[in-house]
């Protein structure tokens, strides 16, 4: 509620009294303060910064290509910026088909993430191993990393993406402080 | 003729190892016996006349339901004379290997390694036979054609 109140009016950068908006005088210190929870502002800062490591494996690269690029624009939504290494990253997107060979790989750099972290399937063979139904592809990437959002398609246009990445942000919105750390996957082994 | 000289020489001094020969529009093709191999590639290799240097692929076939079982076929170039053969070996599943010709031809080695991955075909000699598309732990070999379709492998760990 409180970050409602301070996107519809804003920090006023201005603490004297105006005269001429005696409305003011109803906020708190001329509205230069406002109150909110911290996990709430929190996560409102989250769901507006991602920091994507792209794990781009088949031809639905060409397509977070074009979602990331300046046509579709992923910057609009505050996900611009991908990070080459998943120290530096939140956003896991795994965009293409995972085989058994690289799936030890995909675990590692879900592993090397620093909480919080969320991870974007890209594409169904990342969500269910699309029509790859044989002995070399991992049947979904979520019998390996915990997934928080499924964007299937082949290749998924962009306007889903948008869609699905505007769902995690709704997600990480409501996200709270108990959710994280997430761990390791399940599939870690742990004597690594 | 000129197209065959490959299967006539073949003929005149490997007549005991031959299983049968056909050359169907120039697709010169040799059946042997599998104990044979590695002598008739030494030849198609040294022999000045025919000097198939170039070893271009080494793959099997599963004949599920025949006997023998399996075909391990060999395509082979000649640079010198621009011609090009095919050598089948036919390999039972009981006794599931075939000499190597890696001393011959370095560039077999990744093919008989994939042959021996999809097939488990084992090749006799080879310096490193191990699996090399799919990873140690997978269990059994996926192009036969009695590996299950819905089979599902282990998932495996990041140390692999």
């Amino acid at each position: 509620m409180g970050i409602m109140n301070f996107i519809k009016k804003g920090p006023s950068p201005d603490i004297t009294r105006d005269p001429a908006h005696p409305e003011d005088d109803m906020r708190l210190l001329g509205g230069s303060v406002i109150l909110t929870k911290l996990e709430a502002i929190n996560n409102w800062g989250r769901k507006y910064s991602f920091f994507q490591y792209p794990f781009v494996t088949a031809c639905c690269g060409m397509e977070f290509m074009s979602v990331a690029g300046p046509k579709y624009d992923l910057d609009r939504f505050g996900a611009a910026l991908p990070r080459f290494s998943p120290r530096q990253a939140d956003l896991l997107m795994v965009v293409g088909t995972i085989s058994h060979k690289q799936a030890p790989i995909l675990v590692k750099v879900y592993n090397q993430m620093a909480e919080p972290k969320w991870v974007f399937a890209f594409g169904v063979c990342a969500v269910s191993g699309g029509f790859y139904d044989n002995y070399a592809t991992v049947q979904g990437i979520d019998t390996l990393i915990p997934v928080d959002v499924y964007v299937p398609g082949c290749p998924p246009r962009p306007e889903m993406v948008i869609d699905g990445l505007i769902r995690l942000q709704q997600k990480v919105m409501e996200g709270k402080w108990s959710d994280f750390p997430k761990g390791a996957s399940p599939v870690s082994n742990i004597d690594d | 003729m000129e197209a065959n000289i490959t299967i006539n020489k073949l003929n005149s001094r490997f007549s005991e190892s031959i299983v049968e020969t056909h050359a169907y529009r120039g697709d010169d093709t040799a059946i042997v016996r599998k104990e044979d191999i590695l002598e008739i590639c030494r030849f198609l290799r040294d022999d000045k006349e025919l000097q198939y240097n170039f070893m271009m692929d080494v793959t099997a076939v599963d004949y599920i339901g025949r006997e023998p079982r399996f075909e391990v076929v060999y395509h082979l170039y000649s640079l010198a004379f621009n011609r090009r053969f095919r050598i089948k070996a036919r390999v039972p599943e009981a006794d599931c290997s075939v000499d190597s010709v890696v001393s011959l031809w370095p560039s077999a080695n990744w093919f008989e390694r994939e042959a021996y991955d999809m097939y488990g075909i084992a090749f006799n000699g080879h310096p490193e036979l191990r699996r090399i598309l799919l990873y140690e732990d997978f269990q059994g070999h996926p192009l036969r054609k009695d590996y299950p379709i819905k089979k599902r492998q282990p998932l495996i760990g990041p140390t692999c």
